[in-house]
């Protein structure tokens, strides 16, 4: 991220009064490592995602449905025995279906708390690294438009609840064969399942949630369920970073795992 | 004349720990305008240390605790020597100033029904600690600290400034308390940031400056307790008492040295740590004294036994009085059965699993992994005595905390002598700064309110000359170029002492200018070597011959310290501060070992080889240390005569009614028999 | 064992200085403050530098250790390499007096502006009664030491001078929210909504959690995710959140 030197009057660190410190930090460590791998790998998951979410092929191989799929809005989408097959969006859609539904999960980790620090360290330099001097000459944070819209985060955690249980449900067919038979089980199934419980943890680890059971209360005391239920998510949102990355490998993997088998590059497993 | 920065207040308060802060919140509130002085940023003073609680007798705990029960057992701490009515004072008023602290918005950790919950600690009979936590001391400081917020916002609401009536000069030291004739006047100081002087003219002082722990090499205390409110009474002509009642805690780290003097809490003891010696000996059955014998188990697998099942096993002897186990580890660092770095080890890595040690002892282990790589689990501890707190201070008034002899200077909290008598209960600190603090504001504030104008003191112009010659000697202590650079030392010695009293007179550098030749003292090394002595020879146990050779190093220090000379200049320059210390320390070194070497005794935290037992014809004598001449010419002292006098004092006899809260055969054991005939 | 250590060490004032170089001894079990004070002691007696407990309680020795905003009596020398240059600087984001000491008066100035505990009306002292897990919240952010690493290392005004007359810093953002979470406090029973004017008064809003705060806490404390984000969370209910707002009007949810 190597950024233009620009003349402008002397602020930030070199603000008069200040230490007289040349270098705009003095860090030895690799502080720029972090960063780095955020970029590299959400530019990764948005590439990936993009093709996929255009490709409008190879997203439903039964009975697994890719979690890019699902649920399925419009009415053209490839039939799926059972599935979250809604049709809401008539025959006019005539693009990916996986379009309408993306924006929804885009949207709840684009506003995630976690998401955000990554995102204004790594693509923003807002900042690099802890004490490592960003490069705007100003800074106005989450206070206007559009970042102020952040503070819709809690609306999208409701609709990645609802997303949750769709692609709950989802895992769930996993369990029938080809044909429609419970008592179905491939690696397909292992996948789908690994994912929404990577989904499920990190939906409920998310800081809104955690405000929502519990947090906005004053008194703990007068509300010992929703009390409980704090702690619990408490101790998820402590694992929010992790989860969040592990959940979106997991999403991509998932999806790999369709497309491959979809595509006949590769034949599911079947354990029974 | 000095040109000096001058303000005007009513009251003064220096020191913003539990007891200045408290102090002036009350002085505050009692509508007048107030100063507050420290020599930190604001909300760093060493109260943050402490860890224990408050001893406050709530009764929320156990139901039966109540006042006279507390009073009892600090009476029974300090060995009978407290002033009874401070004592009694405490303990009738420590809930009360607890439950305000809840009003400013303190959190302390609660019990079942939501009351604050209270800890047991060693010589309190009932669980009587409030506490957060480890934490308490930073509750307590940042509890006083927002309290102090929260009037100075109302004075902005009111007036438009934050400041119109309270106000914290932080980062500034306070060298001499200012007089008219025999009445306060006010306080002369430095900013340590700039270097400047500044005058504040108050009708009233209330010193509350901590204690005087940076005497000595080993100690748990900050840089900050220099004795400054020790001295700056002394020098206002104000005495003080019990100074030969200095507090070790036994265990305090000695290596490594980011961690020395670090309290090693009681409770690794308690939970089973061991203390050994070089040779790996668990040396306490030892030293367990005769009146001990039966309560204290005698082999290791007796003692052992006790951690699971107390009732049927004796104590393990590591579990003596703090002075016992003190003693008992000088005595082996002293045959040369010591750990490297001249302690004992205490071990408890051997002794329990690393996830119980972490699980029992989270504060302590994470302590010393982060300060000083030590991995308490793995490896034992080097430990030793270390000084903890100084039962001595000025002598005030009980009610009203007035220092005294010298009208419109007050005392409150460590500086303050006479409360724990002869040796402080754990958690009895906390509460003494809240209750003797509020009452030095108060009385402070009353003092200050019934003087008319016209009354009120002024500051002599001559004095502030003086006092700020006194502060810049360190700048001057260097010889002048082309001095022929043959005098002997004594003449350097001579000329200093001549320049000091040149400087107490009518202020210039003539210290250095007046024909002085010996190459400037470096402040470092005096301190150093000032720490050495009081470790060695005034520490926790005491030898006549050892304080004699002390108070002849002192001597030598002393005339060695007017030439303590500093290179830089003034904007915070540490090694002048440090310079203008050491006459504090030196001064209250002097009173600590003559007052020790005075009282053949041993009694809570005075302890003498020499005479080992506790006598009751010393229980009603206090020892008063004054200066010993008038305090412009304290420079000009006579080197062997030293600047301390010291005259013994009897003690006001207990009221009758208090004494009734004890059986006759424990009185017996401290009161003479015409104390008890009375 | 001992071994002579390079230090760089950031000396001047408020008018320029510069990095200066120093070889010293540096002994097993050391932190940085030992050191600082040993040049203190043999080589460099006027160097500034603050400090007062040297365990880790009062939050005065802060300083920048090799770029990073630390305590120096937490940063133990057993974490550089014997031959590691470590460079020692004042905090960069306030304005410097001397070497290492630097004027703080920002972080007091901003406590002032907050306002303060506002006691239940009708209980007196000795009546309060408060359950455990509802003080808990609240003693986490009461364990701070006020060393203002978090003020320090924050990019909101470390990197933008012109943003401190509007953002009270982690530290203050903290102090709201632990008063916002105290079971007793009465604000709201005065007409003052913490939450609210976190975001209106104290610039709640410019920070993007980006927990350089809670990375830098020498306590530990989780700034970020414990005070921060429930705090804009909370301003979220009263300002952007139209169901909390209806669901409070309808159902007069006592909190």
């Amino acid at each position: 991220m190597a950024s233009i030197e620009r003349p402008r009057p002397p602020a930030g660190v070199h603000t008069p009064g200040r230490a007289a410190i040349p270098a705009r930090h003095l860090r030895t460590d690799r502080w720029w490592l972090a960063p780095t791998v955020t970029v590299v790998v959400l530019t990764a998951f948005v590439v990936y995602s993009t093709w996929r979410a255009f490709a409008n092929a190879d997203y439903y191989a039964a009975p697994y449905v890719s979690p890019f799929y699902s649920p399925c809005l419009a009415s053209d989408c490839v039939p799926m025995r059972g599935g979250a097959d809604l049709a809401v969006f008539g025959p006019w859609w005539g693009i990916s279906p996986a379009l309408i539904v993306l924006i929804f999960p885009l949207g709840f980790r684009l506003t995630c708390y976690y998401y955000r620090k990554a995102y204004y360290r790594g693509f923003w330099s807002a900042p690099p690294a802890c004490a490592v001097a960003e490069p705007h000459a100003r800074y106005t944070g989450e206070t206007r438009l559009p970042l102020v819209l952040q503070n819709v985060h809690r609306y999208f955690f409701y609709f990645a609840l609802a997303f949750a249980v769709i692609l709950s449900y989802d895992a769930a067919l996993g369990f029938r064969d080809p044909a429609g038979h419970w008592g179905h089980m491939g690696l397909g199934t292992l996948v789908l399942l690994a994912n929404i419980a990577l989904i499920w943890a990190y939906t409920l680890s998310c800081h809104s949630c955690r405000h929502i059971v519990g947090g906005r209360l004053k008194h703990f005391s007068r509300h010992p369920v929703r009390y409980r239920m704090w702690t619990w998510v408490s101790r998820l949102n402590a694992h929010h970073m992790a989860l969040a990355w592990a959940s979106l490998v997991g999403v991509a993997v998932a999806d790999l795992y369709v497309y491959l088998v979809a595509s006949g590059a590769f034949a599911d497993p079947r354990f029974f | 004349m000095t040109a000096v920065e001058r303000h005007n207040y009513d009251v003064v308060v220096v020191g913003a720990g539990g007891a200045g802060l408290r102090a002036a919140i009350e002085a505050r509130g009692q509508g007048l305008r107030t100063a507050v002085i420290c020599k930190s940023l604001f909300g760093k003073a060493h109260t943050v240390m402490a860890e224990g609680g408050i001893a406050a007798s709530m009764g929320n705990s156990n139901p039966h605790d109540n006042w006279q029960t507390h009073f009892r057992d600090t009476l029974r701490g300090g060995k009978f020597l407290n002033q009874w009515r401070m004592a009694e004072l405490h303990a009738q008023e420590a809930p009360e100033r607890v439950w305000e602290l809840e009003t400013w918005g303190a959190l302390f950790d609660r019990t079942k029904d939501g009351r604050i919950a209270q800890r047991n600690f060693g010589g309190h009979e009932y669980a009587r600690l409030a506490h957060v936590g480890d934490r308490t001391g930073l509750e307590l400081i940042r509890t006083l600290q927002q309290r102090i917020v929260a009037l100075q916002q109302e004075d902005f609401a009111d007036a438009g400034d934050f400041e119109a009536r309270l106000r914290v000069f932080q980062e500034c030291t306070v060298t001499r308390v200012l007089k008219d004739g025999e009445r306060v006047a006010g306080v002369f100081g430095y900013e340590r940031e700039s270097g400047r002087f500044f005058v504040i003219e108050a009708p009233a002082v209330v010193l509350a400056t901590g204690g005087i722990g940076k005497s000595f090499k080993v100690t748990s205390n900050s840089w900050e307790y220099t004795g400054d409110g020790h001295a700056l009474a002394l020098l206002a002509g104000a005495p003080l008492i019990n100074m030969e009642f200095v507090q070790f805690h036994p265990t305090g780290m000695v290596w490594p040295p980011s961690v020395k003097g670090i309290l090693v809490t009681e409770g690794v003891r308690g939970d089973g740590g061991v203390l050994r010696n070089s040779d790996g000996k668990r040396f306490m059955f030892d030293y367990v004294p005769e009146v001990f014998k039966d309560k204290y188990a005698t082999s290791e697998e007796e003692a052992d036994g006790w951690y699971a099942d107390p009732d049927t096993h004796r104590r393990p002897p590591e579990l003596l009085p703090r002075d016992e186990v003190a003693r008992a580890i000088n005595s082996e660092v002293k045959a040369g059965r010591g750990s490297p770095h001249g302690g004992v080890f205490l071990d408890i890595a051997s002794r329990l699993p690393a996830q119980e040690i972490q699980r029992r002892l989270p504060s302590m282990h994470h302590q010393f992994r982060e300060l000083a790589d030590v991995d308490i689990t793995a490896e034992p501890m080097e430990v030793g005595p270390t000084c903890h707190y100084v039962m001595g201070g000025v002598d005030v008034d009980p009610d009203t905390a007035a220092a005294g002899g010298v009208p419109g200077l007050f005392a409150a909290g460590e500086v303050a002598g006479g409360m724990h008598g002869s040796n402080r209960l754990g958690g009895n600190s906390l509460s003494d700064l809240l209750v003797f603090g509020r009452r030095a504001g108060l009385h402070a504030a009353r003092y200050a309110q019934a003087l008319t104008a016209s009354q009120r003191p002024a500051v002599a112009d001559a004095q502030v000359d003086a006092a700020a010659a006194e502060a810049l000697r360190p700048f001057s202590a260097e010889p002048a170029e082309g001095t022929d650079g043959a005098a002997p030392a004594a003449v350097g010695a001579a000329g200093g002492a001549a320049g000091g009293a040149a400087g107490g007179a009518a202020g210039g550098a003539a210290g250095g200018a007046g024909g002085a030749v010996a190459p400037p003292e470096n402040p470092y090394t005096l301190h150093q070597e000032l720490q050495q002595t009081m470790n060695d020879l005034v520490g926790i146990i005491r030898k006549e011959q050892e304080m004699e050779e002390a108070l002849t190093r002192l001597a030598d220090l002393r005339t060695r310290s007017r030439r303590a000379g500093v290179e830089g200049h003034r904007q915070f320059n540490p090694g002048w501060h440090l310079a203008i210390d050491l006459r504090n320390m030196l001064l209250v070194s002097e009173c600590v070992a003559r007052a020790a070497l005075e009282r053949t005794e041993s009694r809570g935290g005075h302890t003498r080889d020499d005479h080992p037992q506790m006598d009751r014809r010393w229980r009603g004598v206090n020892l008063v240390c004054e200066l010993a001449s008038p305090p412009d010419q304290l420079a000009a002292q006579d080197p062997a005569a030293g600047q301390i006098t010291l005259r013994r004092r009897d003690m006001p006899p207990i009221r009758a009614d208090l004494l009734d809260l004890f059986e006759k055969d424990e009185l017996r054991k401290y009161l003479t028999d015409e104390e008890l005939g009375q | 064992m001992s071994y002579t250590g390079h230090f760089r060490v950031w000396r001047g004032d408020a008018e320029g200085g510069e990095l200066k170089d120093f070889e010293v001894e540096v002994n097993e079990g050391e932190v940085v403050l030992d050191v600082i004070h040993r040049l203190q002691a043999t080589q460099a007696h006027d160097l500034a530098v603050r400090w007062n407990c040297k365990a880790g309680k009062c939050g005065s020795c802060s300083a920048e250790v090799n770029g990073r905003p630390r305590l120096m009596c937490m940063t133990r020398m057993s974490v550089f390499a014997e031959d590691e240059t470590v460079t020692v600087t004042p905090m960069r984001a306030f304005p410097v007096l001397r070497d290492l000491v630097t004027d703080v008066s920002f972080n007091y100035a901003k406590a002032r502006e907050i306002p303060s505990f506002v006691p239940p009306p009708g209980l007196a002292p000795g009546e309060y009664r408060m359950a455990q897990q509802d003080v808990g919240r609240s003693q986490e952010f009461r364990k701070c030491i006020e060393c203002f690493l978090c003020q320090d290392t924050c990019h909101v005004v470390r990197d933008h001078e012109e943003n401190k007359p509007d953002f009270a810093g982690p530290r203050f953002l903290m102090r709201i929210a632990e008063l916002d979470m105290h079971p007793l406090d009465a604000a709201a029973e005065t007409g003052l909504d913490r939450a609210r004017t976190a975001q209106d008064v104290h610039g709640l809003g410019y920070c993007n959690i980006t927990k350089c705060c809670t990375e830098v806490c020498p306590e530990q404390i989780h700034i970020t995710d414990n005070a921060l984000i429930p705090m804009k969370e909370r301003t979220a209910d009263r300002k952007y959140d139209p169901l909390v707002w209806l669901g409070d009007r309808i159902f007069r949810r006592d909190k």
